[in-house]
């Protein structure tokens, strides 16, 4: 997808440390705002990030309007076995977004 | 008779040319003291421009990149006729004199020509989303390359007029972008400190916006800040601007994505 990037080694050794880092282009709208006319700018943010690996949850945001547009995530995961991960985002406006990366353990 | 005012002539001309060309090189800010905006920024948004993930003007590149291998419905995509020759080195020879339109044209205007007259698809607006992604991704190419705008002929009015803007006092404030930027650079403005006023990280993730902006909306917020009157994005005014301070900023690296505050 064009709307976000993701950085992982494909190759990790078992059983160590790696780290993960997801950028996400999403204007998080905080609710807070006015439009020219005065008018309230619905809030529109990325409310659950989910990072899975096989299927199996390893981390997840609940993010709220305190977040800047264009979140930027950081964390870090070890593996004992190869497979792949994959994120996965929902908006308040309902809008789903996703990524995957394979990781092989040696 | 004839023969002296002949000669004379053949005396004035090379006159002329000289004179134009020490013109050309008159610089408030020598060359050798150009310093990039990112210098005056704090050491967070240097790292900031400076990761090569992180950049969060990089998710635009993305967006360009996409757009410029998407077939569109009305003609080729961009990546059929450029595959080979790449963009590298494009955006430092940007704003430019258009021979055909007659007019100073930049990168916006050039992706726009290319989208109308090749793709035979409607302009894109200025601001959209997809000029601003799109030229981010073809300046992003030139990123390190020096900035090497070239003053044609032709553009030495637009030139002129766009120096004369530069000089001249703006707004309810009343002061001109030379007061700011080269006359007090390294000062303080409240707690912003004043750049050179370079234009080398257009189009640029401002922490303000959120998002990617043009030069020409940089341009734009900072005669807001002055309270001088906004010309739309794409005004030929803004355009030879962009001209006048690539000019201005020759031999600095292109930045694109830059970061700023």
């Amino acid at each position: 997808m064009a709307d976000s990037r993701v950085n992982v080694p494909s190759v990790v050794k078992r059983g160590e440390p790696f780290e993960v880092r997801i950028s996400i282009r999403h204007a998080m709208e905080t609710g807070y705002r006015m439009d020219d006319t005065g008018k309230s700018i619905p809030r529109n943010v990325i409310r659950t990030f989910t990072c899975r690996y096989n299927g199996e949850p390893v981390f997840a945001v609940r993010m709220s309007s305190g977040f800047a547009a264009n979140p930027y995530l950081r964390f870090f995961l070890m593996a004992r076995d190869s497979g792949e991960l994959t994120f996965e985002w929902v908006d308040d406006a309902g809008a789903r977004g996703s990524e995957r990366a394979p990781i092989s353990v040696t | 008779m004839p023969r002296a005012l002949a000669a004379l002539l053949l005396l004035l001309v090379p006159l002329m040319l000289g004179g134009a060309s020490v013109h050309a090189q008159r610089r408030a800010l020598p060359l050798a003291s150009l310093r990039s905006g990112i210098t005056f920024a704090g050491p967070d948004v240097q790292a900031m421009q400076a990761d090569a993930f992180a950049n969060p003007g990089l998710l635009w590149v993305e967006r360009g990149k996409t757009l410029w291998n998407a077939v569109g419905a009305t003609g080729p995509a961009c990546a059929a006729c450029h595959e080979q020759s790449g963009m590298q080195r494009v955006a430092t020879h940007y704003p430019r004199w258009d021979a055909a339109a007659r007019r100073v044209v930049d990168l916006e205007d050039r992706i726009n020509a290319c989208r109308t007259g090749r793709q035979h698809a409607p302009p894109w607006a200025r601001g959209s989303d997809e000029l601003v992604s799109m030229t981010t991704y073809v300046a992003n190419q030139s990123r390190g390359e020096p900035m090497a705008v070239v003053i044609d002929p032709a553009a030495r009015p637009a030139f002129e007029r766009a120096r004369a803007f530069y000089y001249q006092r703006h707004g309810q404030m009343n002061i001109s972008c030379a007061q700011c930027h080269e006359q007090h650079w390294g000062k303080h403005l409240l707690r912003e400190t004043l750049s050179q006023g370079h234009p080398t990280a257009f189009p640029a993730y401002r922490l303000e916006w959120q998002a990617v902006g043009s030069l020409q909306r940089r341009l734009r917020a900072c005669l807001f800040g002055i309270r001088a009157e906004m010309p739309p994005e794409g005004d030929p005014l803004l355009t030879e601007l962009e001209l006048f301070l690539a000019w201005r900023a020759e031999g600095l690296p292109v930045e694109t994505p830059g970061v700023r505050r």
